[in-house]
């Protein structure tokens, strides 16, 4: 999901930096917000970070025969909400810009856009719905990640593809075009990575219960 | 509680086959990466364009890159590793 370095042209390069910079400003503040309110929560909103740093790393094959990568966002985007994800996104595509020329600078506001926000914000909708209709934790966890990892990667498609219409098809030609690269290889990643995510929601059930009490994910089950 | 460490190991099973899968199967393919594709298509569809910036620093080599890449997953990996075995001493400290 990564759109290279220069290869938005300028004006959407800005506008996409535009609408990301003022909600990672806010997630900032956000997260300043989370860590004072709930002290004890400090290590797991670094480790949903740190989820997203090493699945965002793995570069896995996929059935089309091309690779691509989970996002990791969705575990955080469920735990914390969808508004500490932009800063934890923005983290992680920052190191790949500066040192591993994957992404860029002029395209950080576009990839953030894709991963740190419609995906987390996606994921935390669908647990919402999940666990609102009476579906169980594991459930809502693996939908929210799998699917907020496919929305990140549509995302990209769209964004490409207002950058580049199909000079015959449009716009709408473009994205059909991008989707076939991206959705396509990313439904089997996106199934691995939202398996991965209920993984560790399943060690947190057991061993963080406290945390997850206090964060409200288990307030139900406790009740029952 | 422990049917749910059960689950896990089935759960990483299907991971571990879903990554093995498009290689073990005669899929016809160079496994690159899907962001090298994209560019393709948008030389495709836009033949002129021109990228007009470049990254500011790059790997020197596919070495340096894959050492870049698997500092990534283990400073992932050891901060999350830390805190799930620090919350499965703590737990154990409780019993």
């Amino acid at each position: 999901m990564h759109i290279m370095e220069g290869f938005l042209p300028a004006t959407h390069a800005i506008a996409w930096t535009v609408a990301s910079a003022p909600i990672v400003a806010y997630s900032a503040w956000r997260v300043k917000k989370v860590v004072e309110e709930n002290p004890n929560t400090k290590l797991l909103l670094a480790s949903s970070g740190a989820f997203a740093f090493v699945l965002s790393a793995l570069k896995l094959p996929s059935v089309t025969g091309s690779c691509s990568h989970p996002t990791g966002t969705g575990l955080g985007a469920v735990l914390f909400g969808p508004w500490v994800m932009p800063v934890m996104g923005t983290i992680v595509l920052l190191f790949q810009a500066l040192l591993l020329a994957h992404g860029g600078i002029t395209t950080l506001g576009a990839n953030v856009f894709s991963m740190g926000i419609v995906g987390p914000f996606v994921s935390y909708a669908l647990y919402r719905m999940v666990r609102k209709s009476g579906g169980s934790l594991q459930l809502a966890v693996f939908l929210a990640a799998a699917l907020g990892d496919m929305a990140t990667y549509c995302t990209t498609s769209v964004q490409l593809a207002l950058a580049f219409p199909d000079p015959v098809s449009g716009v709408l030609g473009s994205a059909t075009k991008f989707l076939g690269i991206f959705a396509l290889t990313q439904v089997p990643l996106a199934i691995a990575e939202g398996l991965l995510t209920v993984v560790v929601m399943n060690i947190l059930t057991k061993f963080s219960a406290g945390e997850l009490k206090s964060l409200k994910i288990l307030n139900r089950e406790a009740q029952a | 509680m422990s049917s749910i460490l059960k689950s896990n190991k089935i759960l990483l099973a299907l991971v571990a086959a879903l990554v093995i899968a498009p290689l073990a199967l005669p899929i016809t393919g160079e496994f690159g990466g899907s962001d090298d594709q994209a560019e393709g298509v948008i030389q495709q569809v836009a033949p002129g364009y021109e990228p007009w910036f470049s990254s500011i620093w790059e790997p020197p080599s596919g070495e340096i890159e894959s050492l870049l890449f698997a500092l990534q997953a283990a400073l992932g990996a050891g901060v999350l590793c830390y805190y799930i075995g620090l919350r499965h001493g703590m737990s154990k400290r409780k019993d």
